[in-house]
């Protein structure tokens, strides 16, 4: 090579390393670029549609507000087509090439544990906002200096199950004299923690379990389940579905199996489920994080009513906690004034935020469920909420909800109740 | 009384599996076409029955109509923006057109899928019942809906049977599937029996996906299940035979019943796939197989 070229070469190579090094330089506040969140989920599901819609409405939000350190959110959506190694490249890419400095993901639990060991590498906050398997919280909790970076925005099914013990001790002992129950889950991820709680729990709150049933999530025939269910006489079904919804109900209701359903329904919450069930979901109880009308913090109506004008529908559970996930990152990276992971993990714990559902707190390394959403008085619980004649009636807790469950008539429950 | 429920149970499941299988053989069997969008066409029917029903009032009987109808016009389409070039085109050699249209359908199947998920999301959609309300039969609280369904699938299979039977054009349908050339030399036009054999196939698992969706549901998840159980209940009932498919979609539908209540729900799907492969070892041209 002549010198001429050899200088112009190594000109050449200087002004690309001082590029280089200029791309690779950490965002500062004072950049007025804008803050990136990813957000993943299942494009298909509405469950999956309302993370994204919930994300995009809590950005709007922000952003009108003057965004966070003087930047906008821009959320970055990916489609995962409820598959984990989708999820897992979607997730790559995210960080690695669209550069995001948070991410919002699925409410597959299945999902949400392929991502959890990525987001450990990668060092990248994460939160699921509806994925409840325990394991998400364990993984946090025993290898904390590693996968710090994942947090919860919904319960973890054992907590889950505690509420759904709660609940049904006051909805059908207390009030319907029940003793008997049927835990009937979809075999899942998230459904291994939550029957092994109600299996411990029904009983104590005063019902026996006498069938415990694990199905296929790919079941599309209930006949079998519902006849041999009813062999065993339970006065209530205690469900954990979540991937199918429409199907069991449809049966249920057509069949005229004379039992009400309770527990956990995640499709029922939607409120489109009246109308995929032609109705049959009247009288179904579930298990929810709000219904249209309820006012459980200053900020759930405005949401819900925003939400409403922007999509055309109330929001499923997730468009409320995947809402608040997002304005919980924008308030760590507020608090840290910065997007560094470490800075933002440690702003994330310390979030102490008026949410949609209730007041959002995250539990801390010492706490069993480690960056699980804090449940109980004072931060966030679950209502339970009935189908009646096309509309969501909260049932409970009493203190907010007071309206009494109503069933078809079908349905075996003791007369009192049906007044 | 298990029995009993199992007796019914399993008559209404295999019926409907027998409507969606007869369409299948009978596609194959006079045009040679293994349609492998199948479970598409019924998703069609049930999705757009469903969502006239639903959104427009129009009703569970209106809505089971307009279904079957949107079965018609997309086994139409299926035959002629799909099969027929495919049959027609002169790049393609004759002996490997069979495979082009397997993999043009198959393709054509996934489109579906994907549009319809697109559109109409995958959640399940159910057909209100067309008769609402239980029976009690013999003890067994059986759904009106269900022994309606029965009735619907055999009066429909009856129906053909007495078109391919007694009439001419039924006669001509069965030339075609015996000896298409021979029908070609005696002056009968091809394309006018295909016609009419996709618009039989249209109405048939138009008013399949229609009735499935009414009795168990339906999403665009199920598109590859559907074409799948079509596909093996045909091959044991031996391809082309119409009262193979039935008796093998009996065999099929009573053997997962049995399965789902004395064994577990969750093995539903396995005794198809081990009478399929017992089959395929001892008699590979299935049950009453003629090609």
């Amino acid at each position: 090579m002549t010198s001429h070229l050899r200088r112009a070469l190594s000109c050449a190579l200087a002004a690309a390393g001082a590029l280089g090094l200029y791309a690779a330089a950490p965002a500062r506040a004072a950049d007025p670029e804008p803050i990136k969140i990813g957000v993943i989920s299942e494009q298909s599901a509405i469950v999956g549609q309302a993370i994204l819609q919930g994300a995009q409405l809590a950005a709007e939000d922000i952003n009108a507000k003057g965004g966070v350190n003087g930047r906008k959110i821009e959320i970055v959506s990916y489609d995962d087509h409820s598959s984990a190694s989708d999820a897992v490249r979607a997730y790559q890419r995210a960080v690695q090439q669209d550069h995001v400095s948070a991410v919002v993901a699925t409410f597959i639990s299945e999902v949400a544990l392929a991502i959890e060991p990525w987001a450990a590498r990668l060092h990248m906050p994460t939160i699921t906002p509806a994925a409840a398997s325990d394991l998400i919280s364990k993984q946090v909790h025993d290898k904390y200096d590693q996968y710090k970076y994942m947090f919860e925005g919904w319960f973890p099914s054992p907590i889950l199950a505690r509420a759904t013990c709660d609940a049904s001790g006051d909805l059908f002992v207390k009030d319907l004299h029940m003793k008997t129950a049927a835990i009937v889950s979809e075999d899942a991820d998230w459904t291994k923690p939550l029957d092994d709680g109600t299996a411990v729990c029904l009983p104590k709150v005063g019902l026996t379990v006498v069938d415990h049933v694990r199905f296929n999530p790919d079941t599309t025939d209930f006949t079998p389940i519902y006849n041999s269910i009813e062999a065993k006489h339970p006065n209530v079904i205690i469900t954990g579905i979540a991937h199918v919804g429409v199907q069991p109900t449809v049966q249920w209701h057509d069949q005229q199996v004379p039992i009400p359903l309770g527990g956990i329904s995640a499709q029922a919450t939607n409120l489109t489920f009246w109308k995929d069930t032609n109705g049959a979901a009247n009288g179904v109880v579930t298990q929810t994080g709000t219904v249209p009308g309820l006012a459980i913090t200053p900020l759930t109506l405005p949401v819900a009513d925003a939400f409403q004008k922007r999509f055309g529908h109330f929001p499923a559970f997730d468009g409320f906690t995947a809402y608040d996930a997002v304005r919980a990152f924008a308030g760590a990276i507020a608090r840290a004034k910065s997007t560094d992971p470490d800075k933002m993990v440690a702003e994330m714990e310390k979030t102490d935020m008026e949410g949609t559902l209730g007041h959002v707190a995250f539990y801390g390394r010492q706490d069993q469920f480690t960056h699980a959403l804090k449940y109980g008085p004072g931060f966030v619980t679950p209502v339970v909420m009935q189908w009646q004649d096309g509309k969501q009636v909260c049932v409970w807790p009493s203190d907010k909800c007071p309206a009494k469950m109503i069933f078809p008539s079908f349905v075996k429950v003791q007369q009192a109740a049906n007044q | 009384m298990i029995a009993l429920q199992i007796l019914i149970d399993g008559f209404a499941v295999s019926a409907l599996y027998g409507l969606g299988a007869v369409g299948f053989t009978l596609i194959f069997g006079v045009s040679g076409v293994l349609n492998l969008a199948h479970g598409g066409i019924m998703l069609v029917a049930a999705l757009l029955g469903w969502w006239i029903a639903a959104d427009h009032g129009a009703g569970p009987y209106g809505g089971a109509a307009f279904g079957v109808l949107m079965g018609l016009v997309a086994s139409y389409v299926t035959y002629f923006v799909v099969v027929r070039p495919i049959q027609r085109s002169r790049a393609i050699p004759k002996v490997e057109e069979e495979i082009f249209i397997l993999t043009g359908t198959l393709l054509w199947g996934i489109m579906i899928q994907v549009g319809m998920d697109y559109i109409f999301s995958n959640n399940p959609v159910t057909m209100q019942p067309l008769i609402p309300g239980v029976v009690n039969l013999f003890g067994v609280r059986t759904p009106w809906n269900e022994l309606m369904i029965a009735a619907v699938c055999w009066t429909t299979i009856g129906l053909l049977w007495l078109l391919v039977n007694r009439t001419r054009i039924g006669k001509q349908l069965m030339a075609a599937a015996i000896n298409p050339r021979g029908l070609t030399l005696l002056g009968f036009e091809m394309s006018r029996i295909y016609l009419i054999v996709w618009s039989i196939y249209g109405v048939l698992a138009g008013l399949a996906g229609v009735l499935l969706a009414s009795f168990f549901g339906i999403s665009s998840d199920n598109v590859g299940n559907l074409t799948a159980s079509a596909f093996t209940i045909v091959i044991l009932g031996g391809l082309g035979s119409v009262p193979g498919s039935l008796i093998a979609a009996y065999v099929v539908g009573y053997a997962e019943t049995i399965t789902a209540y004395l064994v577990a729900p969750t093995l539903r799907p396995i005794p198809a796939l081990l009478i399929l492969v017992v089959v395929l070892y001892l008699r590979p041209q299935g049950l009453l197989g003629r090609r």
